[in-house]
């Protein structure tokens, strides 16, 4: 509550009318009133969130999550106008993605069985899909955040062979990140925004001489569900709280 | 004694101290102080431990770790000589690829650091270029792929491919053995995906050049299922099948074992073994059956397979001169 008032200090320093009656005036309490509901809210979204659960069922269900939601978001892809018109490659490309990702989606429900979370509801409504840049845009967003997402799990996971599991498939949504990316800009299959890019100290460094690291920057499944909650409807938004 | 004078003054020596700690806060988390005052008493202790944990790592890595950490790091630097040589030879690497081949050179560069510094004093020396015959002639230097480094691109690209995903496949196989240090194990997956998109770009790259077309052009192409091996094959960006052997099955040494199974071959649908890239049933799970209007092609390129430490090794000792002791 302090906290929240801070900024609003200087009002303390009008002549009259008083504070109190100031905010009331400008509108400014009710803004407050707001904010602080709107924290509420947030409290109460967190608590109507879907659970991914704990151990390897969770981060199993993590993972069916995302998948679900690559799979929905190519199978929407190929009813736009973008795909209808795309050159043979990038068709080749887009069905192949499609398969891949409806396969990972499906192959987590039937090896999570009666733990695996309920099919969610995407929310696409800010994607044009009738437009190369934007589903590639997208694409991009999906493969990329699928990679980090992976990379920062891999931590969490308990059996040897679920690790491979995943193993398998984040090499596969790299090689895809990758394709994607280099549809949009070529040479750009990795960038200073996945990957920690190495420079070397000189044109004649010895190898390992320089600055960075040459690894993807993986991600946290809070920032990872952060980012994945904007494209699924209320009812179908993620967290993990097992996994900090 | 002021810890965070100390660190900055490290930090004018050590740009990636903060790296090594984490972040400031988190380095108190780490010794369970978060929230306590620090007293003059603790300090020693505390000052020592910080800096045993950032740079003093080594003495705890048990054995196996340290073999799975040195092979990758071999095939680092197999993988880092072989694109610094091709960036080095006169007129190989088109100007528009060049670009891409210095990032990759860049990448195998940082994960040379990476993982040096992980294993300290435990990390193999570096082996220079002289230890590397990429003719596959183990230090006949006339072995079939030599002209890769003179001037055939499409060899060149043939044998970066088959050197990344056998990468690709080692990192996948080494991973559960890192499980019992997190920190190693991320760093280990966030090389592997660089790989993967490193694996990803080359065969773009390769199917642009069997069409003629270099540059955004190269994205132009489709793969093509049924001409998908050989020098002039035009592979998906992602692994189809065996994808016929790779880049170079009919030679010896062959791309076709990169792409062939490993030991062992087959196991229970919770163990662990490398079965070839043309794999369809994951942890017990037909994929061909589980997801209508999948064909066995898309089936096996959803999932990459890992590959065991001694296949691979057998793999990259085709490209060391025959006195190495590298991959032995």
């Amino acid at each position: 509550m302090t906290k929240l008032l801070l900024p609003l200090e200087p009002a303390d320093k009008l002549p009259s009318p008083s504070r109190r009656s100031f905010l009331r005036y400008t509108g400014a309490g009710m803004a407050i009133t707001g904010l602080l509901l709107a924290g509420c809210d947030d409290d109460s979204e967190d608590d109507n969130r879907l659970d991914v659960g704990s151990g390897d069922t969770g981060v199993l269900n993590y993972a069916y999550a995302l998948e679900q939601l690559e799979a929905a978001f190519y199978a929407r892809v190929k009813t736009g106008q973008y795909y209808a018109g795309a050159n043979a490659a990038e068709k080749q490309i887009l069905d192949d993605l499609a398969l891949h990702e409806l396969a990972h989606a499906n192959f987590f429900k039937a090896a999570l069985g009666g733990s695996a979370i309920k099919a969610l509801e995407p929310e696409f409504g800010a994607i044009n899909f009738d437009s190369r840049d934007a589903v590639l845009q997208a694409a991009q967003t999906f493969e990329d955040l699928g990679v980090a997402a992976y990379n920062g799990a891999g931590r969490y996971i308990e059996s040897a062979a679920n690790l491979v599991i995943a193993g398998k498939i984040v090499s596969v949504e790299a090689r895809h990140a990758a394709l994607i990316r280099d549809l949009r800009g070529y040479n750009t299959f990795v960038g200073g925004d996945v990957v920690d890019l190495f420079t070397p100290t000189s044109a004649t460094s010895a190898p390992g001489a320089g600055s960075g690291t040459g690894k993807e920057k993986s991600k946290r499944p809070a920032e990872v569900l952060e980012a994945a909650n904007q494209y699924l409807k209320e009812g179908s938004k993620l967290s993990a709280r097992s996994f900090n | 004694m002021d810890l965070f004078k100390i660190i900055t003054e490290i930090e004018k020596v050590d740009p990636e101290i903060y790296d090594r700690l984490d972040s400031r806060r988190r380095v108190f988390k780490h010794f369970g102080l978060a929230g306590k005052a620090v007293t003059a008493a603790m300090l020693p202790g505390l000052v020592s431990g910080i800096f045993q944990r950032a740079y003093g790592q080594t003495a705890s890595l048990s054995p196996d770790i340290v073999a799975v950490l040195n092979l990758a790091l071999s095939l680092e630097y197999l993988e880092y000589y072989f694109y610094d040589s091709g960036l080095k030879a006169t007129g190989l690497i088109p100007s528009a690829d060049r670009p891409a081949f210095e990032t990759i050179r860049n990448d195998e560069s940082g994960h040379i650091k990476v993982l040096r510094e992980a294993l300290g004093s435990q990390a193999i020396a570096d082996p220079t270029r002289a230890a590397f015959d990429y003719s596959g002639g183990r230090g006949s230097m006339v072995g079939p792929f030599a002209a890769a480094l003179v001037n055939d691109y499409a060899l060149f690209l043939g044998s970066s491919q088959a050197f990344v995903d056998t990468g690709v496949r080692a990192y996948k196989g080494g991973a559960p053995i890192l499980m019992p240090n997190k920190d190693l194990l991320e760093a280990a997956l966030n090389i592997h995906s660089v790989e993967a998109r490193h694996s990803s770009h080359v065969r773009t790259v390769r199917r642009g050049l069997a069409a003629g077309q270099s540059g955004q052009g190269a994205t132009t192409i489709a793969g093509d299922p049924s001409n998908l091996s050989g020098k002039t094959g035009r592979p998906k960006s992602w692994i189809s099948g065996t994808d016929g052997g790779g880049p170079s099955p009919g030679t010896t040494p062959s791309t076709a074992p990169v792409y062939g199974a490993g030991n062992p071959a087959t196991g229970a649908p919770t163990a662990i073994f490398f079965p070839a890239e043309s794999n369809t049933t994951q942890a017990g799970v037909d994929i061909t059956t589980n997801t209508a209007g999948i064909t066995p092609a898309a089936a096996s390129e959803a999932f990459d397979e890992p590959l065991d430490a001694a296949t691979v090794k057998s793999i990259a000792r085709n490209f060391v001169v025959a006195s190495s002791a590298l991959f032995t």
